[in-house]
């Protein structure tokens, strides 16, 4: 399995935002085991803490983190020149923050869907241009982002997260596009639900995807250098049909 | 389709049966995650009808379960918090799994002290069942093995529990079917370990007596435990393998090896595991070792979990589920309890295909409700036929009554309160330790006057 000790040349060192996210932990997993170096970041304290003490005991090379709440994209440029002075440099970032937000509450605030966009896609953006910028002037790295793939169509019963993942998926294409020529990674995740506690013992749960092969799977495309990622792979053209439903059909859809 | 944003931060709480692995009963309950120590009691504040901790759900019966109620899944609560390779000394969450356990100490040279037949079961179930293996007889219950953990209250309460810190919730809590609070973290010992190799070697006997003399001269050897074909009558009563390992000394490779998973696909049939074909099989079984004497370098994996390979392997039974019956019964009456337990389940024709028995020893448990005492194991399973199995269950719980004996809760779903309360007459002492806010339907159902 995965979490078994490998042996890398040096360890790897990755900037984790939103570490304490179900999928960023598991992905962490996995590369503490492989003695990565880490540096995470999370809004709580505690759980940031117990994050780091379980990627620390599974094997990582070096773990510093930062509490930091990263709507506030004042911060971003201190925040993330610290993260890089703690790791002495940076092989990977990975983008793992984000809110699903409330819907309902969004078709009357908007405020409420102003808080989702900002999160999910202005603070991202944030994050990025400075992360690419850094990347470019070394010729090195890889920026990974969680994106959705509820980003790929909107939907009613959740069209102003979906569309903060639009927004994101856009930034990032286009992102790629401009700095794969400088030997910089950019690669997309677009997960599908994924199996949790609260699952546990359900019969339909077995549907879900489980969260630890999505994490393998995350590992994987990032060392295999990929583009963007469906994971599970299934929803990759289940996806691609519900992108090429005609709008006159697709709007009469209870999806 | 499927909500594609349907995360684990989408939605807390979900309506919904659970299944204990015996998949009866079934009763519907609210599924609350605790993914974090401190979401216990915040998360509960609210709630009425009582709550139960539960984790991978692998008891067979009802002690997780609580109808109607909530049960508090641990399972994403599962990281490890500090390993020392000088001592052995793992803490990690209480949701954390034995595999997820045996994923990180293995390469490492470590294994676990005591290990049940299944590794899908997490750390905290582990210890409120004070679950037992194949070592009992050198190791004692897993219980021993615990060297503190945390106690969280529903008053809000952090109790560090050891033989020396709150030592009555200590006791209380090994074997204490999760009723005494959420264990939030624990200590474990592990050993250490050079192969992932087990020399193992299987004898077949027949009959009580044969197996009672394999398990005297087997004192010194690590892990026993016997497989016995209940099916058959006259020449072949009570004959069986007798299964024997030690961890091999010889110095190996840790590494995992690739495991191909085999998931059951569907619910067999009701007319599937019959008389005749568990017969069938169990002959099949015995002859499957050819000569009286097997010997093999094994790895862990087929030793200790032969079924997790098969992975929802309960379906085997069908719709209706499973019943597990298990007792113990002390020296003194346990070759005359064996024997006459074994031909009253050979006399019902109800077939029992996984029938597991095997000698106790005499390591205390520091549990206070601990199921393992001195003397003789056995543990049978029986697809569920409602006329039939309930009517031969009380009539096996009154003979193991009669012959001092008690069952294990965690393979139950039948012995009345009047059974449990013979076997366990530090019940009621138990009583004062359990949480006021946790309960479950095996404790509704067993303190009930009868």
């Amino acid at each position: 399995m995965s979490t078994t000790p490998q042996s890398t040349s040096t360890p790897r060192k990755i900037l984790v935002l939103g570490a304490t996210s179900g999928i960023a932990e598991a992905t962490c997993r996995i590369w503490a085991s492989q003695g990565a170096s880490l540096f995470l970041v999370a809004r709580n304290a505690e759980k940031l803490a117990a994050v780091a003490a379980d990627l620390k005991t599974r094997g990582a090379s070096y773990v510093d983190t930062a509490v930091a709440d990263l709507d506030d994209t004042d911060q971003h440029p201190s925040l993330l020149a610290h993260a890089v002075n703690s790791l002495t440099g940076m092989d990977i970032a990975y983008l793992a923050h984000g809110v699903l937000g409330d819907q309902t509450e969004a078709e009357r605030d908007f405020n409420t869907a102003a808080q989702i966009l900002h999160t999910n896609f202005m603070a991202p953006v944030s994050l990025l241009t400075w992360l690419a910028n850094f990347c470019v002037q070394r010729h090195a790295g890889t920026l990974a982002v969680l994106s959705s793939v509820a980003g790929d169509r909107g939907r009613k019963s959740n069209y102003v997260y979906g569309s903060s993942k639009a927004g994101l998926s856009a930034f990032l294409d286009g992102l790629r596009n401009r700095i794969d020529r400088e030997g910089v990674t950019v690669l997309t995740i677009k997960p599908g639900p994924t199996k949790t506690a609260m699952t546990a013992g359900m019969p339909k749960s077995e549907k879900f995807a489980d969260v630890d092969s999505v994490a393998e799977s995350i590992v994987s495309a990032i060392d295999k250098r990929r583009d963007i990622l469906y994971v599970p792979f299934q929803w990759q053209p289940i996806m691609f049909i519900i992108r090429n439903i005609p709008e006159r059909i697709f709007k009469k859809l209870n999806l | 389709m499927p909500d594609p944003t349907a995360t684990e931060e989408a939605t807390s709480q979900v309506q919904s049966p659970f299944e204990s692995w015996g998949r009866y009963p079934t009763y519907g309950a609210k599924l609350l995650p605790l993914h974090w120590q401190s979401d216990f009691p915040a998360l509960t504040a609210n709630l009425h009808n009582g709550a139960l901790p539960v984790g991978m759900g692998r008891s067979y019966g009802d002690v997780c379960l609580l109808k109607d109620g909530n049960l508090l899944v641990t399972t994403a609560m599962n990281r490890l918090i500090d390993f020392d390779p000088e001592t052995g000394l793992l803490t990690a969450e209480a949701g954390v799994t034995l595999a997820q356990v045996l994923d990180f100490a293995v390469p490492r040279g470590f294994f676990l002290p005591v290990t049940p037949g299944t590794k899908y079961v997490t750390l905290g179930g582990a210890i409120a069942n004070d679950i037992h293996g194949k070592n009992h007889h050198t190791a004692g219950t897993f219980g021993r093995h615990v060297t503190r953990f945390e106690l969280v209250r529903s008053d809000g309460s952090h109790l560090l529990c050891s033989p020396t810190e709150n030592p009555e919730f200590y006791a209380a809590t090994i074997g204490g079917l999760g009723l005494t609070g959420v264990i939030t973290w624990a200590t474990l010992r592990l050993k250490p370990i050079v192969s992932r190799k087990i020399d193992y070697e299987g004898i077949q006997f027949h009959g009580i007596d044969e197996f009672l003399d394999l398990t005297n001269q087997a004192k010194d050897i690590e892990y026993t435990v016997s497989w016995v074909d209940v099916t058959s009558k006259g020449r072949n009563f009570a004959r069986g393998v007798f299964m024997q390992g030690d961890h091999s000394a010889k110095k190996d490779d840790l590494r995992p090896s690739p495991k191909p998973k085999l998931i059951f696909p569907f619910e067999a049939p009701g007319f599937a595991l019959n008389a005749l074909t568990v017969s069938l099989f169990n002959t099949a079984f015995f002859h499957k070792q050819i000569h009286k004497r097997a010997v093999a370098l094994q790895d862990y994996e087929p030793f200790f979990y032969p079924l997790d390979k098969v992975l929802r392997w309960n379906r085997m039974y069908g719709k209706r589920g499973l019943l597990q019956f298990q007792y113990v019964i002390p020296w003194e009456h346990a070759k005359e309890g064996t024997v006459a337990i074994l031909r009253e389940v050979a006399k019902s024709g109800l077939a029992s295909f996984l029938a597991v028995l095997k000698a106790f020893g005499d390591v205390p448990s520091p549990g206070m409700m601990s199921f393992p005492k001195p003397g003789i194991t056995l543990a049978l399973d029986f697809p569920i036929k409602p006329d039939k199995s309930f009517p031969l269950f009380q009539r096996l719980a009154d003979m193991t009554l009669e012959f001092g004996g008690r069952l294990y809760p965690a393979k139950d779903a039948a012995m009345t309160a009047h059974q449990f309360q013979s076997f366990y007459p530090q019940w009621e002492q138990f009583a004062r330790y359990r949480d006021p806010m946790i309960t479950s339907s095996f404790w509704e159902r067993v303190t009930q006057n009868s």
